[in-house]
């Protein structure tokens, strides 16, 4: 278990290193002079000289990595070019509102999901599979900005149930948080909802082909426990090991859906700073995600040895 | 190919999409107007028999910028899946063949799924300057692991075949074995999940429109006009829904032909009723 | 067990099954009739398709839904007709009044539960006991079936038990509730031999003590001779005989029964002349070591073949016998270059070619071919015949007129005609394939053909006919064959010489005849007494 848990450990050392690699090329891998890119087009000469100064664009490629990679070891993401604030500072201020969106999305997921794919892989062809598998296709098909102005539109502005927009930390109390977290977390939970109650289905469906599920029925195994003991459980893993895949995309769903609400979260940063070219941000930003996708997928590795006691060896 | 064709979902799936490439291909005599021409006496308007879908705040015309969108939307959904498949199926099948490669592409893939997928995007585009080509590689880059992932499976499964190993003791050499008998297996897994692509770019395309990082702007794309219509769309949500339902539908009988296709190319599925 | 006081406990009227609309045939059971008394061991004996297993499902209600469905005839369970009864009372009967165990121990246990909880939930289910009597009640099971350590071994998982092991717990799950019926499907297929006898031996002990009925489900005469009491033989959905086991095995009167018995080999081999003529494979103290992955199990290696040294002469077969692990596949494998020995030699008519590179190993390669076990999985489904038989000449320069000529003279030799050719594999039944892949082999013209359990996927008449085929082949191209094989009676029957496998050694080897008739190693000893239907077959 420990050994396993190490290994897993270690593997994640060549991930990140790809990953810091492929953040610090970025800016080297476009056409032309980064410096002038990021200043944009209306820059100076000397403006493009002030950023290749402080990017330390002078030096050779490989001692900008090593004192870049070696900031980063020591948590110093640099320093913002539009607001000379650190990079950390300004990406800790706006965690609380995109951890609290992921996380309720998370939740309300897994709890509507989960046993929407079970009981459609019970009675698989039948009108509720039928219909689960219907609004799946549906809800993969339109993107999570325009499920978020409908939303909108309808609990907000016909029915004056909810707030537009905007965000309220868990601090200004329960009841304001969770009133305005309310829709966001609808709307981006559409698309995960029919991913994983599509993947729930399809395990399912394939664990009660399984013999031991015969085994159980020739115990004379009652139906509930038949799929809540035998057939969940095992068919767990593929489920958790989308979920942590559905990471990355969850990503992308909370910049979009920050920009729909209006959410001062870390999408919200990510797009200002693409739209500044504020690329030490970028890079922090990015830096930051690839790394919770990373633990996340530690976390779902371990959640694997709880579920299915073959990977503990 | 009498499977396929008989498959429900494949059915709905070619006609919704002919529908849709049919309206793109034929914009201009459909639409009668040119999507860029502002009309500033008529903005906002709401839908008319003048302007079927409505203007936008220039007034420029939203059925004639929905159909010549699609035209960008569609190539771009194209465009993204013939990439990620043809550098995934090369990758991919070096990395299953050849032990020492292996590691080293599957280490990169790994820490390029770890990337989210939107965010590299956008990062591309914003660094490298937005056109059809950086659109489609940068949608295309993030993509390129799961394809790569997929050949390889395939290919470590279908090595370990017996008829595969009887081909060897025959004295079959490496690209003829790749070729006759590894390549045919990865083709059908390959074409399912090309189209799964191809509906995902046109997501991810008319998001990065949503965000201003996207196609630039004086070329419509369904991304763009919704873009567009975001300040207004208390107003005049019609410039929203148009193209947004166009999308849905496109990606939608994408994903349907899909679906259908993995279910009657799917070997383990295919093998059960035979 | 024919005394006057039996009664009936499992009684088949008439039991019709359809098959769906597009199946080959209309019925999967056609009309079977039968009956089972407590205390008594009733075998279904058939070839794959004849329907036993599917009556095996239809007795507890564990038909496939939707696919199969009982039309007709009555199942009664101590004279309660099951195919009216309601579902309710069918899952309250299955566990405590008719238990069943299956096939494969591999699949049959919920992984991720322990087997202790597996077996405790069939009290669970039916309300049994209170929960510390059945923690006892399940150690006392697990020590009834001879598994070791029960105490520690009801916290284990499937996985870290052996088949042999699982297949235990899946008979202490069946027996749990004491049921009058207990119905076996293939329970000791999937085991090696050793294994099989004693899980027989529990099984039959248990059987005795209780009373209980069983109907046990096979396709092994051999198994049939060491446990039934009665049998029935079936054959495509039908019964074509039954009655006492001595009376079928002896004299059997259906012609059906008489050539299945016929196709079964006897353990005693055949009088060979021995053969003096020239090595063509000779293997030196071939060694093969697996690595374990990952960067904490390097330091855990696996032998998997262990110095091992022997010699096939031109026109002879040699048959390398062990169970499951032993490295006989492995040593077939390393032989036919398909993986890389770790040391030791492998001489082609004096050439070394253990160790040679893909380029020098080529022009060799033609010269020893293979066939595989899986006759379903070793032909391309793609490719058709033709494309399979000349794939190997062309790649040597033959022309493809040439190589076609020469398929249709070897399909013809395999009992094939031209007509196949242009089929594709999944239109031709396992024994074809299998005919196919002897073609294959053969189109390269090699001195060494290396068969690898090629039989033993195929039913016991189909086995007979290709057996007869490769040793006709191995006569006709003075081929030198080594067969591979867990089937004592097969390589009684192929084989001029044998070799025993163990843990990757080689522990005794020699003439047919010698090894079989008086094994010196106890291990080979081991192997014989364990033989199903041994003295009786």
């Amino acid at each position: 278990m420990t050994g396993f848990l190490l290994q897993r450990l270690l593997a994640t050392i060549p991930v990140m290193a790809v990953v810091a690699v492929v953040v610090f090329l970025l800016l080297h891998l476009g056409p032309g002079d980064p410096a002038a890119v990021i200043a944009g087009d209306y820059a100076t000469p000397e403006d493009i000289e002030r950023i290749r100064d402080r990017l330390g664009l002078n030096e050779p490629l490989h001692v900008q990595f090593l004192t870049w990679i070696g900031q980063v070891l020591t948590g110093d993401l640099g320093i913002s070019i539009f607001s000379n604030l650190p990079v950390a500072q300004l990406i800790a201020q706006r965690v609380e509102p995109t951890l609290a969106l992921s996380i309720g999305t998370l939740i309300l997921t897994v709890v509507v999901a989960v046993p929407l794919g079970v009981a459609a892989a019970w009675r698989a062809g039948g009108w509720l599979d039928r219909c689960l598998m219907g609004g799946a296709a549906l809800a993969f098909a339109v993107p999570v900005f325009v499920i978020g102005y409908i939303l909108i539109y309808v609990f907000a502005i016909k029915l004056s149930l909810l707030p537009v927009q905007g965000y309220r930390p868990l601090a200004d109390g329960a009841v304001p948080f969770l009133r305005h977290l309310a829709l966001p977390v609808v709307a981006l939970s559409f698309v995960f909802i029919a991913l994983i109650a599509r993947v729930t289905r399809a395990s399912v469906l394939e664990v009660l082909g399984e013999d031991y599920i015969r085994t159980a029925r020739a115990k004379g195994v009652t139906t509930f426990r038949l799929l809540r003991r035998h057939a969940l459980r095992p068919a767990l893993v593929p489920v958790v090991t989308v979920i942590g895949i559905a990471f990355a995309l969850l990503v992308g769903g909370v910049v979009v859906t920050e920009s729909v609400f209006n959410i001062p979260g870390l999408g919200r940063l990510t797009v200002d700073s693409v739209l500044r070219r504020d690329y030490p941000v970028i890079q922090g930003l990015i830096l930051v995600f690839s790394a919770a996708y990373v633990f996340t997928n530690l976390i779902v590795d371990l959640l694997y040895s709880v579920l299915d006691p073959r990977i503990r060896e | 190919m009498n499977a396929i064709r008989r498959n429900r979902s494949v059915q709905i799936g070619m006609a919704l999409l002919a529908l849709v490439v049919v309206t793109a291909v034929l914009a201009p005599p459909i639409a009668g107007m040119d999507p860029l021409r502002m009309t500033p006496e008529d903005r906002l308007t709401s839908p008319v028999a003048a302007h079927p879908f409505g203007t936008d705040m220039f007034g420029r015309d939203i059925l004639a910028r929905t159909l010549h969108g699609g035209r960008i939307s569609l190539s771009v959904g194209l465009m993204v899946a013939a990439v990620a498949l043809a550098a995934g199926l090369g990758i991919g099948l070096v990395a299953g063949y050849v032990r020492g490669v292996d590691r080293i592409v599957m280490r990169v893939m790994d820490g390029i799924m770890a990337i989210p997928g939107i965010l590299l995007a956008i990062a591309l585009i914003a660094l490298s300057g937005a056109t059809l080509t950086t659109v489609v590689v940068a949608i295309a880059v993030p993509e390129v692991p799961r394809v790569v992932r997929l050949v390889r499976s395939v290919v470590l499964a279908v090595r370990e075949e017996p008829y595969v190993e009887a081909a060897v003791a025959a004295g079959a050499r490496l690209p003829r074995l790749l070729v006759r008998h590894v390549l045919p297996n990865t083709l059908a897994p390959l074409i399912v999940q090309g189209s799964y692509v191809c509906a995902s770019a046109m997501i991810v395309e008319s998001i990065l429109g949503f965000l201003g990082a996207g196609m630039p702007p004086e070329v419509p794309s369904w991304g763009n006009v919704m873009a567009e219509g975001r300040t207004f769309f208390q107003i005049a949500p019609w410039i929203l829904f148009f193209p947004g339902a166009f999308l849905a539908v496109t990606v939608l009988s994408v994903n349907l032909l899909g679906d259908g296709l993995r279910d009657t190319l799917d070997p383990r599925l295919r093998g059960r009723f035979q | 067990m024919t005394d006057a006081t039996a009664r009936t406990v499992l009684s088949i009227r008439d039991l019709t099954v359809e098959l769906p609309v597009d199946a080959e045939r209309a019925h999967a059971v056609e009309d079977v009739s039968f009956d089972v008394q407590a205390g008594e061991i009733v075998c279904l004996v058939g070839e794959s398709g004849s329907g036993k297993s599917v009556t095996a499902q239809a007795v507890l209600g564990l038909l496939p839904p939707g696919q199969l469905r009982v039309t007709g005839g009555a199942i009664e369970l101590e004279g309660e007709d099951l195919r009216t009864a309601p579902a309710a009372r069918l899952r309250s009967l299955r566990g405590r009044a008719m238990a069943m165990i299956f096939q494969e121990p591999m699949t049959a246990l919920n992984p991720v539960l322990t087997v202790g909880e597996q077996v405790r939930e069939v009290f669970e289910t039916h309300g049994v006991l209170n929960p510390s009597e059945r923690r006892e009640r399940v150690i006392e099971l697990f020590r009834s079936v001879q598994l070791p350590d029960p105490e520690r071994l009801v916290n284990t998982y499937p996985h870290q038990l052996s088949g042999g092991q699982r297949q235990r717990v899946m008979i202490a799950m069946a027996f749990a509730l004491e049921p009058a019926l207990l119905v076996a499907d293939e329970p000791t297929t999937a085991l090696d031999v050793t294994t099989q006898a004693r899980i027989l031996e529990i099984m039959r002990t248990i059987q005795r003590a209780r009373g209980s009925a069983v109907l046990f489900i096979t396709h092994d005469f051999g198994v049939v001779a060491d446990i039934a009491d009665r049998v029935v033989v079936m054959r495509t959905g039908r019964v074509v005989e039954q009655g006492p086991r001595d009376q079928i095995l002896r004299s059997p009167s259906h012609p059906y029964t008489r050539m299945l018995l016929e196709a079964v080999p006897g353990l005693e081999p055949e009088a060979r002349d021995g053969k003096a003529d020239s090595a063509a494979l000779e293997v030196r103290n071939l060694s093969k070591t697996f690595a374990g992955g990952g960067w904490f199990q390097r330091g855990r290696t696996v032998e998997a073949v262990r110095d091992v040294s022997l010699v096939v002469r031109k026109g002879e077969t040699l048959a390398v016998v062990g169970e499951s692990g032993s490295g006989k596949s492995t040593l077939a494998r390393c032989t036919v270059r398909l993986t890389r020995a770790s040391s030791g030699e492998v001489l082609l008519a004096g050439e070394d070619i253990a160790q040679l590179e893909p380029r020098a190993l080529r022009p060799f390669r033609r010269r020893i071919q293979m066939v595989f076990q899986d006759p379903f999985r070793s032909l391309n489904p793609r490719r058709n015949v033709a494309a399979a038989l000349i794939e190997g000449p062309v790649n040597y320069g033959v022309s493809r007129e040439e190589a076609l000529e020469r398929a249709k003279r070897l399909l013809g030799l395999v009992g094939l005609g031209d007509d196949a050719l242009g089929r594709y594999p999944h239109q031709f039944s396992g024994g074809q394939r299998q005919r196919i892949c002897i073609a294959r082999a053969l189109a390269l013209e090699p001195d060494v053909l290396i068969a690898d359990e090629p039989v033993s996927a195929l039913d016991v008449s189909v086995q007979a006919q290709v057996l007869d085929l490769l040793a006709d082949v191995r006569e006709r191209f003075q081929l030198a064959m080594l067969f591979i094989t867990h089937d004592l009676r097969v390589a009684a029957q192929v084989a001029d010489r044998v070799a025993v496998m163990s843990k990757g050694e080689i522990v005794e080897t020699g003439p047919v005849a010698d090894v079989f008739g008086n094994p010196r190693h106890p291990y080979s000893r081991a192997l014989l007494a364990a033989a199903p239907g041994r003295g009786r077959l």
